[in-house]
């Protein structure tokens, strides 16, 4: 959802000779970019204190980064920050269909761009001059984390709502392997937010532009 | 509410967060500061962030969580019913859980029970169980869904709610059954009435076709397939048909009221 830049051949030095200063990020994506950050990250804090009263598998995660202090809390944070998150993911998906922003920076995604350009930023021979283009790697971990969010939603909606929703409970296969579902999803999530950042301090004009625009 | 525990992030030592700040205060800020009293709800008017103030977030989410019984009220389909299972599907064994041991569980005698009847009804008579035995019963085969995630799959047999509130000429425009129970400590809980009068919401007198076990509730417990499970009353003591809101054990530490699934 931000312009993450898998490639580490760009200086700062580079970017700013290119051309004059135009805006990158649009005032609307930073501001629904923040507020899914932080709804994000309230949501996995408080999920991982859930998990922790019934453990799908044989670990629990340290309350020292938890949210919630004990079930109940975290259940209250969780059905709090789910607002913020459903909310604002939706009206991510409405302006990003309705500014032609999905269309213009996803797509298209070919497997050969994928390839090249996975095959380019590890030889770190990634071009990226231009931050407002995504390479193809960046458009399918953007098209794909995008995906993983509205299965997390629709996992846990079925997990809040198993009888008056039970169709979206069978779409999962049941109650039980929606909760695995739902796991899942955090783990891809949480694996894309440890890159994404990650990447980010390395570019830091990447990081400037999902602040200021520019 | 007082048992409402600690919901923010572990680790931020409010007490300590205060000091660091005044530390870094000039000193005639800081003496200023410390005489007006080195209150959380200033610091809060200092930074503009109230995350660390933990009795206004608690109130935020408190308040949520009374939207969030608003909201599945509204979701609420009385006529949509919990998925039923085969026999086969039953787990085995079916787990016990409560807030005590098994052997803490209570010990009622069934031929000295009484089930209290309160509150807007007409009638008010306790009944025995051999009274409540011979009423009509149906078995259900659902999903308990517990709060802490887990699922089991059991058989319960009893009662309707809805008929025996029928029976008992309770008020149907009535906003809560309340039920208060035999476990240590006081359980109870309220059931929304449109909850009540669900076709699935039972006052069970049977597990898996046998009288039911003490660890699942005996003499009678109330079945709510949907709601959370620790929303189904075991070892009821009365239930009072009521337009207050008295709490519940559970409810009243945090857990969401409506709780429906």
């Amino acid at each position: 959802m931000t312009s993450l830049v898998p490639s580490l051949a760009v200086s700062d030095h580079q970017a700013e000779t290119a051309a004059p200063a135009k805006t990158i990020q649009p005032v609307w994506v930073r501001i629904v970019h923040w507020t899914n950050a932080f709804a994000m990250i309230l949501m996995i804090m408080s999920g991982w204190q859930i998990y922790n009263a019934s453990p799908l598998f044989s670990f629990s995660f340290s309350r020292s980064i938890t949210l919630g202090g004990w079930l109940g809390g975290a259940l209250l944070w969780h059905f709090a920050a789910m607002w913020l998150l459903m909310v604002n993911g939706l009206v991510y998906l409405a302006l990003g269909f309705a500014t032609g922003r999905f269309r213009k920076k996803l797509l298209p995604i070919t497997p050969g761009g994928v390839i090249a350009d996975t095959r380019a930023a590890l030889t770190f021979k990634l071009s990226h001059d231009d931050l407002s283009k995504y390479n193809s790697v960046q458009k399918l971990l953007y098209a794909g984390i995008i995906t993983v969010g509205v299965v997390i939603v629709l996992s846990g909606l079925s997990m809040w709502k198993p009888v008056q929703l039970h169709w979206l409970v069978s779409l999962f296969g049941g109650y039980d392997f929606a909760r695995y579902v739902h796991f899942t999803c955090m783990a891809l999530i949480v694996a894309f937010l440890v890159i994404h950042v990650a990447l980010a301090l390395l570019v830091p004009k990447s990081l400037r532009a999902m602040i200021i625009g520019r | 509410m007082g048992r409402l525990r600690k919901l923010l992030i572990p680790g931020v030592d409010k007490k300590l967060l205060v000091r660091d700040a005044v530390k870094t205060m000039p000193e005639l800020t800081r003496r200023r500061f410390i005489t007006a009293g080195t209150s959380l709800g200033a610091l809060t008017l200092l930074t503009g962030c109230d995350v660390v103030d933990s009795s206004s977030a608690e109130e935020l989410l408190k308040h949520v969580s009374k939207f969030n019984d608003a909201v599945q009220a509204w979701i609420f389909n009385p006529d949509a019913l919990a998925p039923t299972f085969p026999e086969s599907a039953i787990t085995k064994p079916f787990p016990f859980n409560a807030y005590y041991d098994l052997d803490d569980a209570p010990e009622i005698a069934g031929a000295d029970w009484k089930l209290e009847v309160r509150g807007l009804v007409e009638n008010k008579k306790s009944w025995t169980l051999d009274e409540l035995y011979k009423l009509p019963q149906v078995k259900q085969v659902t999903r308990h869904i517990c709060v802490e995630g887990w699922s089991a799959i059991g058989s319960w047999t009893g009662t309707p709610l809805r008929d025996f509130l029928k029976l008992v000429g309770a008020d149907m425009r009535a906003k809560y059954v309340w039920f208060q129970c035999a476990d240590k400590d006081g359980y109870n809980s309220p059931l929304d009435m449109r909850t009540a009068l669900h076709p699935q919401t039972q006052m069970t007198f049977k597990f898996a076709d046998q009288i039911l076990p003490r660890a699942y509730g005996f003499p009678m417990k109330i079945r709510v397939p949907t709601k959370l499970g620790f929303k189904n009353p075991k070892y009821v003591l009365s239930m009072e048909v009521t337009n207050d809101y008295k709490g519940g054990y559970w409810e009243d530490q945090g857990y969401n009221s409506f709780s429906g699934s």
